[in-house]
Formats: C-alpha cells, sequence, structure tokens
C-alpha cells in the first residue's frame, strides 16, 4: 500500500513538472503573470512532494519491505539503520530519486527568491528546471521504479513489477541481499550526495542563462544572481571529488586515489568546465568581455553533468551493446541531445548581442591569461572526453574494445596542469586590461627567485626526477606569489591606515573575501599538488607471502608479520584480521591491522588497509586476500606513498578557501576591499 | 682404420660436449620461481579482460589469480615481458593493454586530442591579434589598486576605482569623527 502510494506520488510531481513547464511557457508568450505564478507555485509544491515519496522509500528502507526489489536489492536485516537510510541513494533507481528531490529542492529555493526586478527571467528559469527535473521523475517512473514489488510468474520466474503481471502473485522474500560492502564507508555515504548537490546546483546558473538567453537580457545579471549557485555547485562538486578520492584510497585496497577511471572522469569534466567558467565570469562581471564564452561553458557544463550521469547510468562503459539494450541509456542519450541542440541554436541566435562591451588589449593582461586558464581546461575536457569515448567508437567501428587507461591521460594531461600551476602563479600579478611584458616582469622577479631556488636545494637533497623538479618549483612559485599578494596588501593597508600587521591582514582579507578567498583555494590546490606529485612520482610497492615473524621492507621500513586472526562480526561479516610490527632503522613505530571483511548473505569481500600516516608518507599494507591467506602465511602487499597526506590536508584547506571567497559581503565592505 | 678411431674420438668428444651441455641447458630454463613483485610489474601494465578498468595486479577474482600464475610460469620458462604482454593481447584482444596499440583507427587516440589543443592555441592567438586591431578606446594606466596585482581598466574597473577612493575618504573621515 505505501508502496502504491509512493509511486502515485512520483507521478503527481512528474505532472505537476510537466505543468509548470506549460504553464510557464504559455504565461511568458501571453504575457500572464498568473499562468507563471501558477507555474512558480506547481515547481515549488514538487519539493515537498518528492519528499514525501523519498521518506516513505525511507520508511520502507528501515522497516525492511523486502517485498520491494529495491529494498531488497539494497538492505538486509543485519545492516545498521543508518545504513538503511544511507541504502536510499545506494543503488540506481534510488540515486535517481535523490537527483529528483535535490533538483525540486534547488528549483524551489530559486523561485522563493523576489523576483521583481528580474521578472521576465522568471518563466525560463522555471521551463529548464522543470524540464530537467521531469525528465529525471520519468526515468523513475518508466524505468528505475524503487517502489516496484516482487512477483513469481507462472514459469517460476521471480520480476519486479509495480503491477501484477497476469497470472502473477506477490513474493516476499525474508532477508535483503544488503547494501554492496564497498558502499558502507563514511566516504561514499556522503560521496554521492556531495557529487549529486554539486551536479544538481550547475543546473541553476544554465537555469538563468538559457532565460538570458530566450529574453535577450545580454548583460551579465544572470551571473550575479547566480554567482552563489556557481560557488555552491563548485564546493560540492569538489568535494564529491575529494570525498571519491578518499573512498577509493581507503576501500578499494590498491594503494591509490584516482585510477582514470571513466566514472571518476565523468564527475571530473563537469568539475572543469564548472571551474573554468568561475574564472571566466569574473572578467564578465569586471570588463563585460566573454558573455559568448561563458554560455557555452554553462551550457557544455550542464550538458556533462547530465553525460556523467548517463554514463554511469546508462551501462554504456561496460559495452556499446549494454547501452543499446538498457532502457534509459537511448533516453538519456536523446534527453542530452535535445537540451544540447536547443541550447547551443539559442546562443547562435543571440550571438551577436553578446559582443564583448570592451576588447582585450594585451596578451599580458589579466584576463588574457584567465582565457589561456580556460584553454588549458578545455584541453584537460577534451582529453578526458577522448579518452572516455575512444573506447565506444572503436567498438562501434573495429567491434573491438580498447583500453584507455592511467598511462594516457598522465602522459596528456600532466603538462597541461603543469601549465595551470604556473598560470596561478603568474595571473594574479597581472592588471585587468594593459598590461605589458615589462609591467608583468616587474611584478614576477620577487617571487621567482625564492622558486627559483627550490630546485636547487631539492636536486642537492637527492631528487632528480625532473618532473618533480618543475613540479616542486611551480608548487613553490604559486605559494611565494600568494604569500607575496598577501604581504603586499597588507603593508599597503599598513601604511594607508596605521595598523599593526594582524589587524591589516585581517580587514585586508575580510573586505575583499573573494579575492583573498580565491588565493587560499589557490593555496590549497598547490598543497593537495604536493601530496599528487609525491605519491604519483614516488610510489613503491612490494609484495610477499611471510609466515609468522617474518619480515618484509620497504623504503626503510621493516615490517614483521605478527598474527592472524578471523572472527565473525555482529553485522553479519566474518573478518580476517593480521596484524604486523613496523620498524625504522630497529625502532618499534606502531602495528598496522589490515583485513578483509567477507560479507557472507552477498557473498561479497572488502579490503581495507592498515595504514600509518604521518605528513612525509604514508605506510598502506594489504592483506591480499585473492591470494591463500592462513595463519602460518599470509600474503601481504605493501604501498609507501611519500606526501600523500597533503592531498587531505589541501582538501580541508580549499573548504576553509571556500568559506573566506563566498561569506557574504556588505556592499560597502565590497567598495573599501578594492582600495 | 686410424681414420675411423680419429672419426670415432672426434664423435666421443662431440657427443660428451652435447651431453654435458643439457644439464647446462635444463638449468637455464627451470629459473628460480618468479617474485610477486617481479609478477606485479607486468601484471600492472595488463588489464583485467574481464573486469572493467581493473589491472591485473589487483584484481581480486579467481581468473586474474590465474592469469597471475601464469604470468608467472612464462616468466619462469624465460619469456619475456614482450612476449607475455603479447600472448594476452593474441588471447584477449588490445583491451588488456592499459593503452590502445598504435595501429589503424588506434592512433585516433593519440591524434585528436593535441590536434583540438593545437586548434584552441591557434583561435586563440588569432582572437587576441583581431581583438588588439579592433581596440580603439585609450585605456588608462592602472590605478591604485594595480598594487594589489589588479590594475584598473576603462568603464568598470575605473568606476570601481573611484568608488575606492570615495570609500577611502569616508573611512578617512569616520575615523576623524571618532
Amino acid at each position: 500500500m505505501l508502496a502504491q502510494f509512493g509511486f502515485g506520488v512520483f507521478v503527481l510531481t512528474f505532472i505537476l513538472a510537466l505543468f509548470s513547464v506549460g504553464a510557464a511557457v504559455f504565461g511568458y508568450f501571453d504575457k500572464s503573470d498568473r499562468w507563471v505564478e501558477a507555474a512558480r507555485r506547481a515547481m515549488q509544491l514538487t519539493f515537498p512532494l518528492i519528499t514525501l515519496a523519498s521518506l516513505t522509500l525511507a520508511y520502507l528502507l528501515v522497516t525492511g519491505h523486502y517485498e520491494l526489489q529495491y529494498v531488497y536489492s539494497v538492505t538486509s536485516n543485519d545492516m545498521p539503520f543508518y545504513l538503511k537510510i544511507t541504502a536510499l541513494w545506494g543503488g540506481q533507481a534510488g540515486s535517481l530519486v535523490l537527483w529528483s528531490w535535490l533538483m525540486s529542492a534547488f528549483a524551489s529555493a530559486v523561485t522563493l527568491r523576489k523576483w521583481e526586478r528580474d521578472r521576465e527571467l522568471l518563466p525560463w528559469v522555471i521551463v529548464v528546471t522543470s524540464v530537467t527535473l521531469a525528465f529525471f521523475l520519468s526515468l523513475t517512473i518508466l524505468y528505475e521504479n524503487p517502489f516496484a514489488r516482487w512477483w513469481q510468474t507462472t514459469g517460476g520466474d521471480f520480476v519486479p513489477h509495480m503491477f501484477a503481471p497476469a497470472g502473477a502473485f506477490p513474493v516476499t522474500p525474508a532477508d535483503g541481499q544488503g547494501l554492496n560492502p564497498l558502499l558502507r564507508h563514511p566516504g561514499m555515504i556522503i560521496h554521492p550526495p556531495m557529487l549529486y548537490l554539486g551536479f544538481v546546483a550547475f543546473v541553476i546558473p544554465y537555469a538563468f542563462a538559457i532565460a538570458a538567453l530566450v529574453t535577450g537580457r545580454s548583460d551579465d545579471r544572470w551571473i550575479r544572481l547566480t554567482r552563489r549557485w556557481t560557488l555552491v555547485a563548485w564546493l560540492f562538486l569538489s568535494l564529491g571529488l575529494v570525498l571519491g578520492m578518499r573512498w577509493a584510497y581507503d576501500v578499494l585496497g590498491w594503494g591509490g586515489y584516482w585510477a582514470w577511471d571513466p566514472v571518476e572522469i565523468s564527475a571530473l569534466m563537469p568539475w572543469l568546465t564548472g571551474t573554468a567558467f568561475l574564472h571566466s565570469v569574473m572578467i564578465q562581471e569586471k570588463r563585460g568581455m566573454f558573455k559568448q564564452w561563458n554560455m557555452l561553458l554553462i551550457i557544455l557544463t550542464y550538458a556533462l553533468v547530465i553525460f556523467g550521469t548517463f554514463l554511469t547510468r546508462s551501462g554504456v562503459l561496460s559495452s556499446v551493446h549494454a547501452f543499446a539494450q538498457s532502457a534509459i541509456g537511448p533516453m538519456f542519450f536523446a534527453f542530452i541531445g535535445i537540451t544540447f541542440v536547443i541550447s547551443i541554436a539559442l546562443l547562435i541566435y543571440r550571438w551577436k548581442d553578446l559582443r564583448a562591451e570592451v576588447e582585450m588589449t594585451s596578451m599580458f593582461s589579466r584576463e588574457a591569461l584567465f582565457l589561456l586558464n580556460n584553454l588549458l581546461f578545455m584541453g584537460i575536457l577534451i582529453v578526458c572526453f577522448w579518452g572516455v569515448i575512444f573506447p565506444l567508437i572503436s567498438e562501434l567501428v573495429t567491434g573491438q574494445k580498447v583500453t584507455v587507461g592511467p598511462p594516457f591521460y598522465l602522459r596528456a594531461n600532466g603538462p597541461l596542469f603543469g601549465a595551470l600551476l604556473a598560470l596561478m602563479g603568474i595571473a594574479p600579478l597581472s592588471a585587468w586590461g594593459r598590461s605589458t611584458f615589462k609591467t608583468l616582469g616587474r611584478a614576477l622577479w620577487k617571487p621567482s627567485i625564492p622558486s627559483a631556488i627550490v630546485p636547487v636545494v631539492l636536486a642537492i637533497l637527492g631528487v632528480h626526477n625532473w618532473i618533480a623538479l618543475v613540479g616542486f618549483t611551480l608548487v613553490a612559485f604559486v605559494i611565494f606569489v600568494t604569500l607575496f599578494e598577501f604581504w603586499r596588501g597588507v603593508r599597503s593597508r599598513q601604511k594607508k591606515n596605521d595598523e599593526n600587521f594582524l589587524v591589516s591582514f585581517w580587514q585586508l582579507a575580510g573586505r575583499n573575501r573573494r579575492r583573498y578567498g580565491g588565493y587560499l583555494i589557490h593555496l590549497s590546490m598547490v598543497v593537495m599538488a604536493i601530496g599528487i606529485l609525491g605519491i604519483e612520482l614516488y610510489q613503491t610497492t612490494t609484495q610477499k607471502t611471510l609466515a609468522v615473524g617474518e619480515d618484509i621492507q620497504i623504503a626503510g621500513y621493516t615490517l614483521r608479520y605478527d598474527s592472524l586472526a578471523q572472527f565473525p562480526y555482529t553485522d553479519g561479516r566474518i573478518v580476517t584480521r593480521a596484524a604486523l610490527s613496523v620498524y625504522r632503522g630497529g625502532k618499534f613505530l606502531s602495528n598496522l591491522y589490515p583485513r578483509y571483511d567477507y560479507y557472507t548473505a552477498s557473498g561479497q569481500p572488502m579490503t581495507i588497509a592498515g595504514v600509518r600516516s604521518t605528513l612525509a608518507d604514508d605506510l598502506y599494507v594489504v592483506l591480499v586476500n585473492w591470494e591463500n591467506v592462513s595463519a602460518a602465511q599470509a600474503p601481504f602487499k605493501v604501498y609507501h606513498n611519500p606526501l600523500v597526506n597533503w592531498l587531505w590536508i589541501g582538501s580541508l584547506m580549499f573548504i576553509f578557501g571556500f568559506l573566506v571567497a563566498a561569506w557574504p559581503q556588505r556592499e560597502e565592505e565590497t567598495r573599501q576591499g578594492n582600495t | 682404420m686410424k681414420t675411423r678411431i680419429i672419426f670415432l674420438i672426434t664423435y666421443s668428444f662431440l657427443f660428451f660436449f652435447i651431453a654435458s651441455l643439457i644439464p647446462v641447458v635444463v638449468v637455464a630454463a627451470q629459473q628460480p620461481t618468479p617474485s610477486d613483485d617481479e609478477v606485479n610489474a607486468i601484471a600492472r601494465q595488463l588489464y583485467c579482460p574481464v573486469c572493467e578498468n581493473t589491472p591485473l595486479d589487483v584484481c581480486p577474482t579467481t581468473a586474474c589469480h590465474q592469469w597471475r600464475e601464469l604470468i608467472r610460469q612464462m616468466l619462469s620458462e624465460g619469456k619475456s615481458e614482450t612476449d607475455i604482454k603479447q600472448y594476452f593481447v593474441d588471447y584477449y584482444g588490445a583491451r588488456v593493454l592499459a593503452e590502445p596499440p598504435r595501429t589503424g583507427i588506434n592512433w585516433l587516440v593519440y591524434v585528436v586530442p593535441p590536434a583540438a589543443f593545437l586548434a584552441g592555441v591557434y583561435l586563440l592567438f588569432r582572437a587576441f591579434t583581431t581583438w588588439k586591431r579592433q581596440a580603439k578606446e585609450p585605456i588608462k594606466p592602472a590605478g591604485q589598486s594595480s598594487s594589489l596585482g589588479s590594475g584598473t581598466e576603462p568603464g568598470k574597473d575605473s568606476n570601481i576605482a573611484a568608488d575606492a577612493d570615495y570609500a577611502s575618504r569616508f573611512e578617512e573621515e569616520l575615523r576623524k569623527r571618532q
């Protein structure tokens, strides 16, 4: 009964979303505020309705209604309460519900604002958000219904259906399969909502961009209105990516955080265009330039958001044939194609209206460097996009699948990321408008001197890998430039206002949060780069089967195998845990407990590495459960990951920098901040 | 007779020489069992033919365990890294390699991204030169805010600079009143 209720609510919401689209379009062309208002209210009503349907599903998950196929596939009796709640987005059907719920929440929130000044944009913002919502709801209703229940047909087959197939009778299993063990990690519990928050929040600036194109508003109002949405989208997408990295590092047991897997790349691609957009809109705000480019970037970001969801949900990655057979794949494909073509057609239609208010005058101005930054992001996007779709093209054309793996991405993207690092250092020192090679050079030489010392010091310390030398020099350069920028600002304030250093620092950052928050984000990125350079260039690994008392050596560490224990756990898994002692130079450092958990209900194992983390390195030990493990002897794979912790520290700094940049600023403070 | 004896002695020497070589060849073929690290060094360059995007050295499936053992066996038989990789390609197709082989249509994977990027560089350069030609309005020199790394420019930022000056004077006045 509850399942039918939940499904009915989804159908009603879908109808409301369609009504919202129709009413908004009619209201716009008929110049009828009443119809637009009706569309707005219908849009706002979708949020409580999807919340109700989601709560119904959550209740069914928590109370173990295994007669529902979705509940059966993602929960089991022995799962703790919180995991039953997170199972809401633990499967395909549930994750699409989460998408719709977030979409309705954001769309409702955006329509709640006062629209007096921008009344003409409202109908088209409603149209775009409602069309997107209706699309995801249609997937839920037609193909991925979380309320479908099990039926046994006359032929003895078990099939999931919303309504009884002819002659079939309902079946209720006593227990479910349980959530995939890999999804039980805290990182994976938060990772999908974060990623989806980022994905869905990017729909809002896109909706405003389309509204501006349709209504012919060529000013930067849509950018100013959605600046905070863009920042929020970017924050959550970034956090989603970092959490995904952390999850991979902790759970997948291969000693790394990023495998250039198509699923990872599908989340990275909208981040790349979103980051380019975030930089590029500043130029439109400051200089009235790049209006066409910004439109294109946000259209691309929206298309990539849907494309990323399509890649991970349609089965296309496993095979183009799986895509053809999947129900939602062609739907996604059609939706991406239609929305992209319409968006580009609108952009072409308004192309002339979106010409720049001023022309670029110098190749060394900040706007020119921002454009170069955009080109680099686009370069990385092309590499990623092509790397993901090429195996599909190859399979279609030749019938043979190929793998495009990490060596391709690292070789192609490495120099582009390096150039981005260099730009991160140079661009803050350039001026808007006219900036010459000479003026830029004058600003650059001071931070360049300490940066030039870095490779010399590193070489003396024994670093001879040229990529490491270039990479760490660029990292140092960005750090020196950023610190130099802070110092210049503080000194300038001190001279003018007779303040002490700390007060000046506080006032400076507080009164121009966007700029100095941005610098903090740059700092966080280079701190993350330290971790990435460390693990990518200097990771070492070794594997050996050890008898109790034997040891294994890596990077100056000695790990002695002490014991092995196996015991059942309350949630139905059997834990096999090894104990090792870590020594360095004969001195005991710590114990490590790598383990693997075997979930008996689903028959799935999960590897949990034993990790000793310091700022200098991680010692990452895996009990290799795919080889023969016994109390007498067990195989271990050990990774030595230098500097990797800086990756996680950088991500924490990133959140802080973001908070500074996005913190609401009063108008007078904004003006003061420019002094 | 004498010739026969010479031949017999020569053949005997040859026989003993060849016979003495046999154990050496057998010993050479039976190399010590390759270590896990030696196996993984090759396995990490190959992708599991069954799982999606999983390198062979970390794939936990039974099939991959057997393939790693196969690599170990081939190494112990004296096969080179190239031979082993080619064996897997012959049996399971080019998808087992971390990158597509540089043949036929696969060249596209390597050519398209740099070509697209270079096209972007060219377009950007052309746009720069066009903009420079079109720029007619004189630009004011960088103002006070350039000391913080952001100069002023005509239009929007000149207003900001004016606002900043005003705000600065305003703040000064407020301080005097206090």
